[in-house]
């Protein structure tokens, strides 16, 4: 409370006449407050925003930035006699595990997942919202449909596709699972399915914000669907491609439920991600390298997005 | 911007006209636009007036194909088009939003239909073919230097005001040359002075390049400002075609005669009667009629009179008594808000008017101007405006 009201005293002293054109103009006396060339807020306002901040910064500091912090100083220990005590080993457990066998091979997994599930899942999102943008009757009834994958659970999808790919009674009686090339692959189609009800969500509600004259207007200047797509519909969706990209990348690296479920990391770790090993690491004994792990998963995470986010959003058009 | 000859490959100009066969639209319950028959002149501007929801805009798509038509055929030229694609009907249209394509910029917006339709640039008989850069350049260039966007033309929308959005529109429709330019209310999103401005614009515009153009609108002024011909609807139902100056002088019914003029047409109920003279019998005294009028209307008849406000003068030997209620006075002239009996009527007097509001007086009809409709039908009794090219 000191503070702001210093704050606003020296404030008043800067807000001399002669820097201020309302100065010129003398035979119109304003109030003070009003001279200044950036709005000062007033305490009562100031102390209003922090009280309204408050909860979400409280949750935040207790359950995200006060456990990260814990977890980047965990990484500082190396574990001995099997977890009965820590040593302070500095930031060598980072320096060796991070450009470790197991870590590299880890990221290479998180990375083929995202590979095969994220194209997939766009362009199936943008197809498939495409074909349900349109008045008819009945349309809602398969925009349901389309977007149920959102509200059933990981774990049920997972166990859906078991029987699916179980070889003598399943669906597809294809032996997947168990085959180190084909493994990645088949958990990656759950993740597609799964991810199909957010991207075209996602897409439609983003379809809907372009108004229909434009399409209308593309139409009548000659352009066919296929081009209307390409030159207008897409180009216009650009802000919400780049929102449900960046999505769906985090949603791959941090896939978990549904490589646990099918493969648990395996056959012979084929469909281990950073995710699946910092679980698996993360047990008493070691937990300073599933740490470890963890702020090695984040930095990547942090590193594609940024990188995303660099090289597209210059491409994306924002309206207005 | 298309002076003639610029496009004189094939000696006559793009031009089409455009002919509605009885055509019906029907959305599910709703009959949207009636058993429309128009014929609109290669090289016409019509301009399609009435309030919202009449089915103006609803016939406009249909012209442009992106309404399906129920009923009836609608013909471009010679070419009945109810099936034919939107891209392949040769119209452009300038919608009331503009529709600009907004992460493209105004060089590119104006150029879109160049890019991805076939012209016949190398004469009619010639193969229609996709224009070169340097051509779809030359047209934009023109374009842009007709509708005054010259140094806009690395813009986006986003960076131009209501009024050059609305200039890239109209760059955009006319830039291909169609043989039909459709206009859906293109100037109701612009502030008052910028849309008299625009207006005399397209009327400018529409001379120079003679084409067809059909032009929605709900404000008759603009429509008696810029129509060869007005085609007044209502409920979907085409209620008059002709010349401004017939749908004004000679309304065919009373809708026409209540929507067209500021302030409408006053109207009186009365009956008939030839006694000292023929003249309809209002509540407030009578209504005296030219005698070509008033042939063969029967004693008693119930009759609508209508008046326009500048045809009521205020004097004090008038046949009709007169309570004022206001009087505005707008400078060249001043509106009287009075009542004859219970009925309001408006009475439009050049300069000052020397009466007070409250005050009574009376007041005299141009019975040269009074028009007689039917109070069953609302129809017009005697000669309508609407026998003039009607199609």
């Amino acid at each position: 409370m000191t503070t702001a009201e210093s704050r606003q005293d020296a404030g008043v002293r800067d807000a001399t006449p002669a820097d201020t054109p309302g100065a010129a103009a003398p035979a119109r006396p304003r109030p003070r407050r009003w001279r200044r060339k950036r709005p000062r807020y007033r305490l009562k306002d100031v102390l209003l925003a922090y009280a309204l901040l408050a909860p979400s910064m409280v949750i935040f500091v207790v359950f995200f930035y006060r456990p990260f912090l814990n977890l980047m100083h965990w990484g500082t220990f190396e574990s001995r006699r099997n977890g009965a005590f820590f040593e302070p080993v500095g930031l060598r457990l980072y320096r060796e595990q991070l450009s470790g066998r197991d870590f590299l091979d880890g990221a290479w997994h998180s990375f083929q997942f995202v590979l095969y599930t994220v194209p997939a899942g766009l362009i199936l999102g943008i197809l498939l919202a495409v074909a349900a943008h349109r008045r008819l009757k009945g349309i809602k009834i398969f925009q349901a449909i389309f977007s149920s994958t959102i509200a059933s659970s990981v774990a049920v999808t997972s166990v859906v596709f078991l029987y699916f790919f179980q070889p003598t009674i399943g669906l597809f009686k294809v032996d997947w699972l168990t085959n180190p090339d084909m493994a990645m692959f088949a958990v990656s189609l759950t993740s597609v399915w799964q991810n199909l009800g957010l991207s075209f969500v996602i897409v439609l509600a983003g379809l809907q914000t372009i108004p229909d004259e434009v399409v209308e207007a593309a139409t009548l200047d000659g352009y066919g669907p296929t081009r209307r797509l390409l030159r207008i519909t897409l180009p216009l969706l650009s802000p919400v491609l780049l929102f449900l990209l960046v999505i769906l990348v985090i949603h791959g690296l941090q896939a978990f439920a549904q490589i646990d479920i099918l493969t648990k990391g395996g056959p012979v770790q084929a469909t281990e991600t950073l995710v699946y090993k910092i679980q698996r690491l993360s047990r008493p004994d070691n937990i300073t390298i599933g740490a470890v792990y963890s702020v090695g998963l984040f930095l990547i995470t942090l590193f594609i997005t940024a990188l995303q986010f660099s090289i597209l959003n210059r491409r994306v058009h924002y309206a207005r | 911007m298309l002076p003639p000859g610029a496009d004189a490959e094939g000696g006559r100009s793009n031009v089409a006209s455009l002919t509605f066969q009885n055509v019906t639209k029907r959305f599910d319950d709703v009959v949207a636009v009636d058993d429309l028959d128009l014929e609109i002149m290669d090289g016409e501007f019509m301009v399609l007036l009435g309030p919202s929801g009449c089915g103006k805009t609803t016939a406009l798509r249909m012209i442009a194909g992106l309404e399906d038509i129920t009923e009836g055929k609608l013909l471009i030229g010679d070419t009945v088009v109810n099936d034919m694609d939107p891209a392949r009907r040769d119209v452009s249209m300038v919608f009331q939003s503009y529709a600009l394509y907004p992460h493209m910029t105004v060089q590119r917006n104006i150029e879109s239909p160049l890019l991805v339709r076939r012209y016949h640039a190398d004469g009619p008989d010639r193969p229609a073919r996709k224009l070169t850069r340097a051509e779809r350049q030359e047209r934009v260039d023109e374009a842009a230097r007709v509708l005054g966007l010259d140094g806009l033309l690395g813009r986006k929308p986003a960076a131009l005001s209501g009024g050059q959005r609305q200039r890239v529109a109209l760059a955009r429709a006319f830039v291909g040359r169609p043989q039909a330019f459709l206009m859906d209310e293109p100037l109701s999103n612009l502030d008052a002075k910028l849309r008299a401005q625009t207006r005399l614009e397209l009327v400018d515009l529409h001379r120079r390049v003679a084409t067809t153009v059909v032009y929605v609108t709900h404000d008759q002024v603009e429509a008696m400002t810029m129509a060869d011909r007005i085609a007044v609807m209502s409920a979907g139902r085409l209620q008059q075609v002709g010349t401004p100056q017939a749908v004004y002088e000679a309304p065919a019914n009373l809708f026409v005669a209540q929507f067209i003029g500021t302030p409408p047409m006053n109207t009186l109920d009365g009956t008939f009667t030839s006694e000292g003279g023929p003249a309809v019998v209002v509540a407030g005294g009578r209504v005296g009629l030219d005698p070509a009028r008033a042939a063969g209307l029967e004693e008693g008849r119930p009759l609508v009179v209508g008046v326009r406000p500048e045809h009521l003068t205020i004097t004090a030997d008038g046949p009709l008594e007169l309570k004022v209620r206001a009087v505005e006075w707008l400078g060249h002239e001043c509106l009287v808000f009075a009542t004859i009996g219970e009925t309001p009527v408006v009475v439009r007097q050049a300069g000052m008017a020397a009466i007070d509001a409250g005050g009574t007086t009376r007041l005299a009809v141009d019975p040269a101007h009074a028009h007689l409709f039917d109070p069953e039908s609302t129809e017009r009794l005697g000669a309508t405006g609407n026998t003039e090219r009607l199609g």
